[in-house]
C-alpha cells in the first residue's frame, strides 16, 4: 500500500510541474496583457515602469522560473484588473464555487442512482421507459440552454426565484456561506439545478447499465435462489457492486462539475471562480488565469489519487497490482 | 433488408427499436433542411444589407418590411430568427462533424499506434491521454479558444484537442484486445509494415467500439461549440452558430423577449437529442455484454 502510494504521489507531482509549464506557455500565448494595463496615451516611462514592475520585460523562462519559485510561497502574483494578490482572490471567490457544486453533485447523485437502478431493474417498464428519456434529455441540453430557460420560467415568468446572485449570506468560520439562510438557499436553488441536471442524467445512465448487468449474472440468480427479496437483492447487493463506478465517476464529476460551473456561474451571476475565470480571460488577467489554470489542475491531481486510493481500498487486486 | 451480411443483420436490428428509427429520420431531415437552407431560407442572415433595424426584437408572426412572416420573431439586428436557426444550424453540424472526423482519425491512430508499439511509445501516448482525460474538455476548449482568439479553424482546433484522447483511449482499448489474436501475428509475419497492420487491419477491427465514440462526440463537440460561442469564444458574431444566436438573446430575455434566445435552443437540442437517440441504439447493439 505505501509503495503504491508514494509511486502515485510522485506521479502526481510529476504532472503537476508539466502542467504548470503548459498552462504558464500557454497563457503568455493570449495577447499582451500590456495593452489593456496602460493607456494608449501613458508617456513611454510610465510605459517602461509599469513593465518592469510587473516583470514583463524578462525573459519567458526567467519569468516561469519566478513565478514557479512564488508559487512555492504561496504566492500567485497579483491580479492586473483588481490590484489585490490572486490567491487571496481566488480564496475569497472559492467558498461559492465549491458550495454550487457540492449541493449540486450530491443533489445528483441522491436522486440519480436510484432511478437508475431502478430503470436496469425493470427495463422495459413504462417508468423505466421515462426516467431514460429524462436521462437522454439532460444528457443532450446544453448546460446553459437550461440555465436560461430556467431564468426564464422561475425569475422572469412566475417571478418566484432570484435570477443571479447569492443572497443573504451567513459568516460560519470566517467564510461566507448561503446555503444557510432562506435567501440564500433560495438563491442557490436555480444554479445547483441547473448545474446538477447533467450529472444527473450520468448517475441515472450509469446506474442503469451496472443494474442491467448485474442482474444478469450468477451473484443474482443464487441470492434469489436463496430466497432473497429483490428489495434485498438491490440494495446489498447490486448497489455495492455498482457503487465502485459510482465512487469514480462521483470524483471526476465534481472536478468537472468545478469546471462546468464556469458556464452556470456566468448565466447566473453567481460570484464564485468560474466567473472569475471568464472576466479574467476577457480582461487578460493573466495571473488570476495561471492560478487559477494551475490551481484547477492540482486539485484534478488530488481528486484522481483520492479516487485511486479509494479504488485500492476497495478492490484489493487493486493494491497488489500497483505495489507490484 | 438480408440478414445475409454483419450490416444487413446490424440495419434489421436497427429497425427494431422504433424511437431509434425515429430518431434517425429526423436526423436525416434536420441535416437536408440544414444542407439545403439557403435554398429555401426566407433571408440570408449574413448578408447585412437585407437586415432592416426596425424590424428588430419583433415577437414571432410579425409581418416585416420584407414582406414575408417572421414565423419565429426577429433578433436585434433585425434577422428572420427562423433563417437565423436555419443557417446557425449548418455552421453548428458543420462544427460538430469536422472537429468528430478530426478527431476521431488523429484519436484513433494514436490509440492504435501505441497498442500495436507497445513498451514506452505505449506509455508515453496513454499517460498524456490519460492526464486529458482527467481534465474536463470544457476548461481545455475554453483556453485554447481564448488562446487562439475567433475563428472556425481556431475552434476546430480547439474542439479536436479537447476530444481526440477520448478516441485514443477506446482505440487503445480495442487494439489492445485485437493485437494478441492470431491474424495480427500472420500479418506481422508475413511481413507486412507497421502502418499497414495497423491502419489495414487492426483499426477496421476495433471500428465498433469507435462509431459509438464517435456519435457521442459528434453531439458533445456540437454542444461544446454552443457552450463556447455562448461565452463569447467560439465564432465571430457575423456568423453566428445556434450558440452565438442564443447568447445574443440571453440580454433580452428579461425583459421578456424569450424567442431570441429559446427557438435556436430548441433546434440544438433537437439535433443534439437525435445523434444521441441514434447514437444509444448503436451502443446497445454493439455492447456484446448485454448479448445473452
Amino acid at each position: 500500500m505505501l509503495a503504491f502510494l508514494i509511486q502515485r504521489v510522485s506521479q502526481a507531482v510529476i504532472v503537476a510541474l508539466a502542467m504548470s509549464l503548459l498552462v504558464f506557455l500557454g497563457v503568455y500565448a493570449i495577447g499582451n496583457p500590456i495593452d489593456a494595463l496602460i493607456s494608449p496615451d501613458a508617456t513611454q516611462q510610465i510605459r517602461a515602469e509599469t513593465i518592469a514592475r510587473y516583470g514583463l520585460d524578462q525573459p519567458l523562462w526567467r519569468q516561469y522560473l519566478n513565478f514557479l519559485g512564488n508559487i512555492l510561497h504561496g504566492d500567485f502574483g497579483k491580479s492586473f484588473v483588481f490590484n489585490i494578490p490572486v490567491l487571496e482572490l481566488i480564496l475569497s471567490r472559492l467558498p461559492a464555487t465549491l458550495e454550487l457544486t457540492l449541493m449540486a453533485v450530491i443533489g445528483a447523485t441522491l436522486i440519480g442512482v436510484p432511478l437508475g437502478m431502478y430503470a436496469g431493474y425493470r427495463p422495459n417498464s413504462p417508468i423505466a421507459k421515462l426516467i431514460m428519456a429524462l436521462s437522454i434529455f439532460g444528457f443532450s441540453v446544453p448546460t446553459f440552454w437550461i440555465g436560461l430557460v430556467l431564468i426564464l420560467v422561475f425569475a422572469v415568468h412566475f417571478g418566484v426565484l432570484p435570477a443571479g446572485g447569492r443572497g443573504d449570506t451567513v459568516r460560519v468560520l470566517g467564510v461566507e456561506w448561503s446555503f444557510l439562510t432562506l435567501d440564500g438557499l433560495k438563491h442557490l436553488f436555480l444554479p445547483a439545478l441547473n448545474l446538477s441536471l447533467f450529472k444527473m442524467s450520468l448517475m441515472i445512465r450509469l446506474a442503469r447499465a451496472g443494474t442491467r448487468e448485474i442482474m444478469l449474472t450468477d451473484t443474482v440468480k443464487f441470492a434469489r435462489a436463496a430466497g432473497l427479496s429483490d428489495r434485498t437483492i438491490l440494495i446489498r447487493h447490486v448497489l455495492r457492486l455498482i457503487s465502485i463506478p459510482i465512487v469514480t465517476v462521483f470524483g471526476l464529476e465534481f472536478a468537472s462539475t468545478l469546471a462546468f460551473a464556469v458556464v452556470t456561474e456566468t448565466i447566473f451571476s453567481w460570484p464564485g471562480v468560474g466567473k472569475l475565470i471568464i472576466d479574467s480571460i476577457t480582461a487578460l488577467d493573466r495571473p488570476v488565469m495561471v492560478a487559477y489554470l494551475v490551481l484547477v489542475a492540482i486539485l484534478f491531481m488530488l481528486i484522481n489519487l483520492l479516487v485511486d486510493l479509494a479504488y485500492a481500498l476497495l478492490d484489493p487486486r487493486l493494491r497488489a497490482r500497483g505495489a507490484a | 433488408m438480408s440478414r445475409d451480411t454483419p450490416f444487413g443483420r446490424f440495419v434489421d436490428d436497427f429497425a427494431e427499436s422504433k424511437v431509434a428509427v425515429a430518431a434517425f429520420v429526423l436526423l436525416a431531415l434536420i441535416l437536408i433542411l440544414a444542407v439545403a437552407a439557403p435554398l429555401y431560407a426566407p433571408q440570408n442572415p449574413y448578408d447585412i444589407s437585407s437586415l432592416v433595424l426596425s424590424d428588430a426584437r419583433r415577437p414571432p408572426g410579425y409581418v416585416g418590411r420584407g414582406g414575408y412572416t417572421h414565423f419565429l420573431g426577429t433578433d436585434a439586428q433585425g434577422r428572420d430568427m427562423l433563417s437565423a436557426i436555419l443557417y446557425g444550424l449548418r455552421i453548428s453540424i458543420q462544427m460538430g462533424l469536422m472537429a468528430g472526423a478530426l478527431a476521431f482519425v488523429i484519436g484513433a491512430s494514436l490509440g492504435a499506434t501505441a497498442a500495436f508499439a507497445g513498451g514506452r511509445t505505449e506509455a508515453v501516448i496513454m499517460r498524456i491521454v490519460d492526464l486529458q482525460l482527467s481534465f474536463p474538455a470544457i476548461l481545455l476548449a475554453l483556453v485554447l479558444s481564448a488562446m487562439l482568439g475567433q475563428g472556425k479553424t481556431q475552434l476546430i482546433v480547439a474542439l479536436v484537442a479537447a476530444q481526440y484522447a477520448y478516441f485514443a483511449r477506446t482505440a487503445h482499448g480495442a487494439a489492445s484486445a485485437e493485437r494478441s489474436k492470431d491474424y495480427v501475428e500472420a500479418a506481422t509475419s508475413a511481413p507486412l509494415s507497421g502502418t499497414r497492420v495497423i491502419f489495414r487491419h487492426i483499426l477496421p477491427n476495433s471500428l465498433p467500439p469507435l462509431i459509438v465514440v464517435a456519435t457521442v462526440q459528434v453531439a458533445n463537440s456540437i454542444a461544446l461549440e454552443a457552450t463556447l460561442s455562448f461565452l463569447g469564444l467560439g465564432l465571430p458574431p457575423t456568423e453566428p452558430s445556434l450558440g452565438a444566436l442564443i447568447s445574443n438573446g440571453f440580454q433580452y430575455m428579461m425583459s421578456g423577449r424569450y424567442w431570441i434566445s429559446i427557438y435556436p435552443g430548441i433546434a440544438l437540442i433537437v439535433l443534439i437529442m437525435a445523434i444521441n437517440l441514434v447514437g444509444d441504439q448503436i451502443r446497445d447493439q454493439l455492447n456484446p455484454r448485454l448479448k445473452r
